[in-house]
């Protein structure tokens, strides 16, 4: 049980800065996401809250105490790692047990310990098993078992979930969850992957080239991100931009269309709009020239080009649409509160009129 | 995954093999079956005639005290060069595995001892260790300890095993660097972060990781120590003084060559023949299915 605090973390490589100050605020037992693309390092964040890496600016506190010159041991934390990094020459058994063993828990407290995280994890037939004679989700849950053991104040995930085949990695998302939400410890989870962090996070941070961009729910995020990076990393398919100027009420784009929007913000800005908010609509302001459709059963999207500006666009449409094939065109429109504004420059939201 | 080759025919498969195995004819199984055949003769002193005399050179060989003798001092040979060879080796591996920089000129360095050869390895030794004007010896002497290797049979044995263990630490310490190398950087994490302390890492989770590589040096080098020391023996002590260093291998070579006993000397090659053959039966058999996890 504890908080972490991350106050301003800078972290450099022989000189080369890769994160440049990150401010974090964690509540005890919170799930925390950490997203982004590769390179943008988040794994880094994480292996410097593990004490994996030194931190090169800035302190990082678990629960309420600066561990930036302790030790991985010393910091009460537990990581499980995207390879796993199990003991190949041990059984479950011993795996799960080694930390205890060096803590130097007594014998019958270790195999209470290490019996009632199996039974947790439903491993209690693999407790004598090598790793390599063990599937790709056992020995995921044999990683979280080693972790779970120690009754650390703070687990770590770094992608864990990247290794497993999509049905096994959707199951285990539920089960990584289930488990921290009956475990009620503080978690960090790193992923590359939106769809983890919509789901899991309480909060999630989306990293970009070192930088936080947005700290916040997943609906948060979703709904009001706050840089249009944030804006086109979640969500999915990504939200459609297009350059535009603002002035009262109303976005211009470059082709001359006219959208209108909720925002008091005048000048050069990005418009942001996602496919799913765009609706058919015969007297739309947008035209779209459709080159492919995909089905995906609950909706279709619609690939295609703005016939003003060429400029491409994905729409998301409810249901089946087979009617709807290649070199078709269409009108939308959208709702003026779905548009998202952002500063050109800044690459930052613009408060829009109702907020 | 092992990929297999499926060859149709067998012209090709045939012809890829010949070469290793007419190597393997002219250069192991002729001279081997020579040996056995010899073994069971006495050549006349001119070596002009032999007379079949059936297993009469095992039965001398097994009752002679200095046979049994050069058994032992193999026995010590070997482990000690196994020993002198392996544990510098594996250390110094371990210390350029932690090194972040510089680390290509340390391995390079620690290369080098490997490519000079055995004899003049042996020559460099004595020289060092000469008792009139080496200069190891001559500090020996400073301190006040009166090395003779001349005279002193386990400053003889010392002496040829440093000799021959020391181009075969870089040897070691390539394979075991490469197997550092190769331990998962996330496992050591895992158990840095499960509490393990540097050495407590080293021999819970690197050593046992480490095993294939151990275990492959252990026969290597116990065959190198068997066979391959020949030149610096030769050239340090001649297998004296009293026959402190005399191995086995030597023992063949100074009754067949030196003594003549070509008879004698075949019986011998056999011995070994079979000694080896059993060695590493026994090594792959009981300790392999330890080593591998």
């Amino acid at each position: 049980m504890a908080t972490v605090e991350l106050i301003d973390v800078r972290k450099s490589f022989s000189g080369t800065e890769v994160i440049h100050g990150i401010d974090a605020q964690i509540e005890d037992g919170e799930f925390i996401v950490i997203v982004g693309p590769s390179g943008c390092g988040k794994s880094t964040l994480l292996r410097l809250v593990a004490g994996l890496e030194t931190i090169s600016q800035g302190e990082v506190h678990i629960n309420g105490s600066r561990v930036n010159d302790l030790e991985p041991m010393d910091r009460d934390i537990a990581m499980v790692f995207q390879n796993y990094a199990l003991y190949p020459h041990m059984s479950v058994r011993q795996n799960m047990a080694y930390s205890l063993k060096i803590a130097g828990v007594s014998r019958p407290e270790i195999n209470k310990k290490v019996e009632e995280a199996a039974e947790l994890l439903e491993l209690q037939d693999y407790l004598n098993r090598k790793p390599k004679q063990l599937s790709g989700g056992q020995r995921q849950r044999v990683a979280m078992g080693r972790a779970i053991v120690r009754e650390p104040s703070v687990f770590l995930f770094d992608e864990p979930l990247s290794n497993l085949d999509a049905k096994l990695r959707v199951q285990m998302r539920l089960e990584i969850k289930e488990l921290q939400t009956r475990l009620g410890i503080t978690s960090l989870y790193v992923t590359h992957d939106q769809v983890e962090a919509m789901t899991m996070a309480d909060r999630m941070i989306v990293m970009n080239e070192g930088v936080a961009e947005q700290i916040g729910t997943p609906l948060e995020v979703y709904q009001k991100p706050h840089t249009l990076f944030a804006a086109q990393f979640i969500g999915s398919p990504s939200m459609n931009a297009f350059d535009a100027t603002v002035k009262g009420g109303e976005a211009v784009l470059e082709s001359g269309v006219r959208i209108r929007c909720n925002c008091s913000f005048e000048g050069e800005a990005v418009i942001g709009l996602r496919p799913e908010h765009l609706i058919a609509d015969e007297n739309g302001p947008l035209r779209v020239n459709i080159h492919l459709a995909e089905p995906l059963g609950a909706n279709t999207l619609l690939h295609g080009r703005l016939s003003q500006s060429r400029d491409p666009v994905i729409v998301s449409m409810a249901g089946v649409h087979s009617a709807l094939g290649t070199e078709q065109n269409m009108r939308v429109s959208i709702s003026p509160d779905n548009v998202h504004v952002f500063d050109k420059a800044t690459s930052q939201r613009v408060a829009s009129l109702k907020a | 995954m092992e990929k297999r080759v499926t060859f149709k025919g067998w012209l090709l498969p045939l012809c890829l093999v010949l070469p290793q195995l007419l190597v393997s004819a002219v250069f192991f199984f002729y001279p081997a079956i020579q040996a056995v055949w010899q073994s069971l003769f006495i050549p006349d002193p001119f070596g002009l005639t032999s007379q079949f005399v059936g297993l009469e050179n095992f039965q001398y060989l097994l009752s002679d005290k200095y046979y049994l003798a050069s058994f032992f001092t193999t026995a010590t040979f070997s482990i000690l060069v196994t020993l002198v060879s392996m544990v510098p080796a594996l250390f110094l591996a371990v210390m350029a595995d932690r090194l972040l920089k510089g680390a290509a000129t340390y391995r390079t360095l620690l290369i080098w001892p490997y490519a000079v050869a055995p004899a003049i390895a042996g020559v460099l030794w004595l020289f060092m260790f000469n008792t009139r004007v080496g200069i190891v010896s001559w500090y020996l002497g400073k301190l006040g300890y009166d090395w003779n290797h001349v005279l002193n049979g386990p400053e003889a044995m010392g002496l040829v095993v440093v000799a021959s263990s020391w181009g075969r630490i870089s040897y070691n310490f390539l394979f075991f660097f490469a197997a550092l190398q190769a331990v998962p950087k996330s496992v050591i994490e895992a158990a840095a972060i499960d509490g393990a302390r540097f050495w407590k890492r080293f021999f819970t989770i690197v050593l046992p990781l480490l095993s294939p590589t151990t275990f492959f040096l252990l026969v290597v080098n116990v065959v190198y120590s068997f066979f391959e020391t020949f030149g610096v023996i030769h050239t340090i002590t001649s297998g004296g003084p009293q026959q402190t260093t005399t191995i086995l291998v030597y023992k063949v070579y100074s009754d067949g060559f030196v003594g003549q006993d070509l008879g004698s000397s075949a019986a011998q090659s056999v011995i070994l023949l079979f000694l080896v053959g059993l060695l590493t039966i026994l090594q792959f058999k009981y300790f392999e299915k330890r080593v591998h996890y």
